[in-house]
């Protein structure tokens, strides 16, 4: 069992503690709460000084103060406060960040409404207890014998065929229906390679169809794809030694991964707001009649600051794009606005809220819009970004490295 | 000369206090000065404009309304600087205010976490509490002077 802290505040009277209780137990976590005394409550949030009002913050920052100091022993800690309460996001924020600086012990972040269910959980903790639990997993750093990653996210399905560290064949297609998109990208990936289903070593599975395709193939991984795009990333980018942040902007939510050798150790996972995804590029390059492919090359060519963007939703911040293209406004400024508010969004939403350590591996099919990457560097003041070969596979990449070893198929 | 950073940020007396000793207050005033005589800005009174919630998400995250951020993004840079920092406590808001319990939250926790010498007060009730007060600060600039040589 992995032994989760919970320190939140608020969950009890939202009545969500069984749905945090009822994720961490689907994968093999136990939630914990440190227990202690009134006296050590004053001391600590005291000597942390952070004189919160509410009573039950004080109480958090003295169970954040009870993991570093050692009172409790934990694996990992959740931490959780009520969706806009500013004295909650304050602390959140504040005690994560204690935490981090001075343990090793990864740390998840959420804030929860009355509405927040156990599935919306589920890839926190699953990524929560794999960094715990699974080391031995992530630590592998070549992929042997022949494998196949199926990422099937929520826009393209991902296939990659690996043999002897190396890819040999790709699939891409949409995602409709999972198991057809699934064999359209398989058959791709196999086309020209000689081999076939048969004979594979072994399956791995990512993304939100991995259940239901790891069941059907009765594959040897299933794993989430935070764990699996940070491992494809660094094995990808030939930096599986030191630190680095992992960026994926996908379709439909985006991660942030900070790994250490490999391992990642802290994530943000956003997936409010479809205006801070793929998906509103999608939009806008549509709205331009041009290929999502040419997005990028035509943004590069552009300036934000041309174009008057005043939303970053995705029904009127469209909306104003369109307004700029009924004024005059070329479309290149207008593909630049597009990355850029994608970009910005991120950065509010996400970046800021997880130490970056360079370099930046930017990941994902956005990780091909060239535009995208230019406004994600600018955003952050010119950071150090790498964008690898086969970076949109990533998660089939990373499924068929980690799955080596474990499939005995051909025994 | 110290940089002391003081909270309330605004706060006059503390500012006056610092400077007859000698020392360089971050008072809040300094910083909106520079915004106000800024002829790029125009967005009166204190010419905040939309990119300073922006850049106050350096201490807050998006979910921090954006009043606590703008107000952060003018005071945490001064606290960034501070050498020393003076808080007074309980203040009532003509000693100095910025009118926001979560920014008071968050600029006194960023003030304590900086780890520099750091005078914490409550504010006095009687003439009595007032001269220890004022001679506890005296004190401690006093004692910055003498850690500077």
């Amino acid at each position: 069992m992995v032994k989760i802290a919970l320190v939140s505040c608020g969950t009890e009277y939202s009545g969500i503690q069984k749905e945090i209780e009822k994720a961490a137990n689907t994968f093999g976590g136990e939630i914990v709460i440190p227990e202690i005394d009134l006296p050590y409550i004053d001391e600590s949030y005291k000597k942390f000084g952070f004189s919160a009002e509410s009573s039950s913050l004080r109480l958090t920052i003295a169970r954040a103060m009870a993991i570093v100091e050692g009172r409790i022993q934990v694996d990992a800690v959740f931490i959780a406060t009520c969706f806009r309460c500013a004295e909650g996001a304050l602390v959140r924020n504040e005690v994560r960040r204690f935490i981090q600086e001075n343990t090793r012990i990864p740390v998840v972040t959420y804030s929860f409404t009355e509405r927040t269910k156990a599935d919306e959980l589920f890839i926190r903790m699953e990524a929560l207890t794999t960094t715990v639990a699974r080391k031995s997993i992530l630590a592998r750093e070549k992929q042997e014998g022949l494998t196949l990653g199926i990422d099937s996210g929520s826009t393209t399905t991902k296939v990659v065929l690996m043999e002897k560290n190396e890819i040999i064949g790709t699939g891409w297609t949409a995602t409709k229906d999972i198991m057809g998109s699934v064999e359209i990208g398989a058959k791709e990936a196999f086309n020209e390679t000689g081999y076939s289903m048969d004979d594979l070593d072994g399956i791995g599975t990512t993304g939100y169809g991995r259940l239901t395709i790891g069941k059907k193939f009765n594959a040897e991984l299933i794993q989430e794809e935070l764990s699996v795009n940070a491992k494809g990333a660094v094995y990808l980018a030939k930096h599986q030694s030191g630190e680095a942040t992992v960026l994926d902007i996908g379709g439909m939510d985006n991660k942030v991964i900070t790994v250490n050798d490999g391992i990642p150790d802290n994530f943000t996972m956003g997936g409010i707001c479809a205006g801070a995804s793929g998906r509103f590029l999608d939009m806008t390059a549509r709205r331009l009649d041009v290929d999502i492919k040419d997005l990028g090359p035509l943004a590069m060519k552009g300036d934000y600051r041309n174009t008057l963007l005043n939303s970053y939703c995705i029904v009127f911040g469209i909306q104003d794009l369109v307004t700029t293209l009924a004024a005059g406004g070329s479309k290149e400024d207008v593909a630049a606005a597009a990355c850029h508010s994608v970009a910005e969004q991120v950065y509010e939403q996400q970046l800021q809220e997880i130490d970056i350590r360079e370099p930046l591996i930017q990941v994902g099919g956005t990780s091909l819009i060239s535009g995208l990457i230019k406004a994600v560097g600018e955003t952050l003041g010119g950071i150090d970004i790498i964008v690898p070969e086969y970076s949109q596979y990533i998660g089939a990449v990373g499924a068929a490295l980690l799955v080596s070893g474990m499939g005995k198929r051909q025994k | 000369m110290v940089k002391v950073a003081i909270f309330p940020p605004n706060s006059l007396i503390l500012a006056d206090l610092i400077e007859r000793k000698g020392h360089e207050s971050l008072a809040l005033q300094k910083a909106v000065r520079k915004k106000v005589i800024d002829p790029e800005i125009d967005s009166p009174p204190m010419n905040i404009s939309e990119e300073d919630p922006i850049k106050g998400l350096k201490y807050a995250a998006i979910e921090v309304p954006s009043g606590v951020r703008g107000r952060m993004s003018i005071i945490g840079p001064l606290i960034d600087e501070a050498e020393a920092a003076i808080i007074i406590d309980k203040a009532p808001f003509g000693f100095g205010c910025i009118g926001c319990a979560r920014t008071n939250e968050l600029s006194t926790f960023y003030m304590r976490k900086r780890g520099v010498p750091t005078l914490e007060l409550i504010y006095p009730n009687n003439r009595d509490e007032t001269i220890d007060m004022v001679n506890k600060i005296n004190t401690f600039l006093d004692g910055l002077n003498n850690k500077e040589e």
